[in-house]
């Protein structure tokens, strides 16, 4: 089949490699539809995950269609039309069944730290994504769900990852009516994120980036109000100026490990990897939320500690909350908004590229090129 | 509202306004009615999952682990196993330190570029080695400009 492969920092592009084969009697083996490039992707991209392995294919947001399920496989037939939660789990360890599918412990032999997630490195489990024509779905009774008859294949890859998880970093606020919050980053997560702090009652919106054309879509999808932190000398001053000196009452963190705006930081962390990540984003919302507030965090990071302004949140009393999203929880509602025209979620794609085009698909997606906001790969034959 | 005075109790807002020219605007505004709240709630049959505990895929006996698991899980992943130079590197990172100490992590870091560098040479080994031979043709035109002039 063909499949996106990774050749090592920078180095990605279509090759064959042999189909997955079932593994273990509740996988399931589906052929992708649809798939996209996630901007975590960007940081495997970019070398900067630890055990990140030549030869290795990513993709952790896909649909697709059953092939072949695995002997113990019950609630899923060949034909299924499906979307796969981004987390791989297994549904019955001690997190599974306290509700946090993102933190598995019975499938990620590579480190207890972090769950199952497909194609993302050895570090989260050491599985193929679906960045190919075919992938296998382990512990298919328990992610999968199949995709109901009037929803359109886009806005199911975004339930995939992006939706979801944008929705669960607005509840990680506690968000309560007239609160005002500060998204950090225009990617797809902060505006599903901003778009989603509104269903939460929020009062007002404001989302900062550095990119005009992704604030634009802020301001347009996300009804938000817009900051281009490079037009400030100072953010957090800017940001203290808009709430009357008060600080937002949440902020969510959706950038993660390659924040922009402040080079020191930039350098040691995205550069020479001597961080998990640069914490800018992190540490703007700690100085930009009020005291006694929240600060969400959706941004991904990688293990290695990042310098982070922890005196600063202790003293100001506030209250930070964080994961990957356990996807599944938030479907049902999630499925509930979009039927109700309050979600949108196709409408951020910007591009439709060909699987045999990922290596271009990343190369602009990582120089934020030609107006990208969220790239759909099409494998071959779908 | 500002921070040297009192003010209201909830900042003030216009719910209409909001509800009007946003779609949706306080649909979840109950905290206690949101898909992640609580956090936490135990309910093993909610996942889907029709066993206790998982069967064990087969095969594994070589995978490397976090010394932070007790064992090996139930599931993994296959792609590309540890191999080469940089297997070695792994496998020591893995064995030897959990993932709460800095040589855990910078050891992986090390594998990868090690890994990387030999895919770079797989690819073109002329463009993968021609800054190490410049580099070493540089180092020893220098030696030899030193032994020259103190000969």
């Amino acid at each position: 089949m063909k499949a996106m492969v990774y050749r090592g920092p920078y180095q990605v592009g279509v090759e064959e490699k042999p189909e997955p084969v079932i593994e273990h009697p509740n996988d399931a083996i589906v052929r992708v539809t649809l798939a996209s490039i996630c901007g975590s992707d960007l940081h495997l991209y970019h070398g900067m995950m630890p055990d990140t392995r030549v030869g290795t294919t990513f993709g952790h947001e896909f649909i697709g269609e059953v092939v072949e399920v695995g002997t113990s496989v019950q609630n899923l037939a060949v034909g299924d039309r499906v979307m796969v939660p981004f987390n791989v789990y297994c549904g019955s360890c001690y997190f599974c069944a306290r509700g946090l599918y993102s933190n598995c412990h019975n499938v990620n032999p590579n480190a207890t730290a972090v769950g199952g997630i497909y194609g993302y490195s050895h570090t989260c489990g050491g599985y193929d994504g679906g960045q190919a024509e075919y992938v296998r779905v382990p512990f298919a009774d328990v992610g999968p769900s199949v995709i109901p008859d009037w929803l359109d294949d886009a806005d199911a890859l975004l339930m995939t990852d992006a939706l979801a998880t944008g929705y669960f970093g607005a509840q990680l606020g506690d968000i309560t009516p007239g609160d005002t919050v500060v998204v950090l980053g225009a990617g797809p997560v902060g505006l599903f994120a901003a778009r989603s702090a509104w269903l939460m009652g929020a009062g007002r919106v404001i989302v900062v980036d550095r990119l005009d054309y992704r604030l634009e879509k802020a301001r347009a999808f996300a009804f938000a109000e817009t900051r281009n932190y490079e037009h400030y000398r100072d953010i957090i001053v800017e940001l203290k100026n808009a709430t009357d000196g008060l600080g937002a009452d949440v902020v969510i963190d959706a950038v993660g490990a390659e924040a922009d705006g402040n080079r020191p930081q930039h350098v040691t962390a995205t550069k020479l990897k001597l961080q998990g990540g640069s914490p800018v984003a992190l540490n703007w919302a700690i100085d930009g939320v009020r005291k006694g507030g929240t600060v969400s965090v959706l941004g991904a990071y990688g293990p290695m500690f990042s310098a982070v302004k922890f005196g600063d949140a202790m003293n100001k009393g506030l209250t930070l909350r964080m994961n990957q999203c356990p996807v599944k929880r938030q479907w049902p509602r999630l499925l509930e908004h979009i039927k109700s025209g309050f979600l949108t979620p196709s409408d951020i794609v910007t591009h439709r590229i060909p699987l045999d085009e990922v290596a271009d698909g990343y190369r602009m997606f990582s120089g934020k090129e030609d107006g990208i906001i969220k790239a759909l790969l099409v494998p071959s034959g779908s | 509202m500002d921070p040297y005075t009192a003010g209201t109790e909830r900042p003030p807002f216009d719910a209409e306004a909001l509800r009007s020219r946003i779609p949706g605007w306080g649909a979840d505004s109950d905290p206690a009615d949101r898909p992640s709240s609580p956090r936490e709630r135990f309910d093993p049959a909610a996942s889907g999952a029709h066993w206790d505990v998982p069967e064990r895929q087969a095969g594994g006996e070589d995978r490397e682990r976090s010394i932070e698991h007790r064992q090996l899980t139930p599931v993994f992943g296959t792609t590309s196993p540890l191999r080469g130079v940089s297997g070695v590197i792994r496998r020591f990172a893995y064995d030897n330190f959990s993932e709460g100490r800095a040589a855990h992590w910078l050891l992986l870091i090390a594998g990868d570029r090690v890994e990387a560098m030999g895919a770079r040479f797989e690819r073109d080994p002329v463009r993968a080695a021609a800054p190490w031979l410049i580099g070493a043709a540089a180092v020893g035109a220098l030696v030899s400009l030193r032994r020259g002039r103190r000969g």
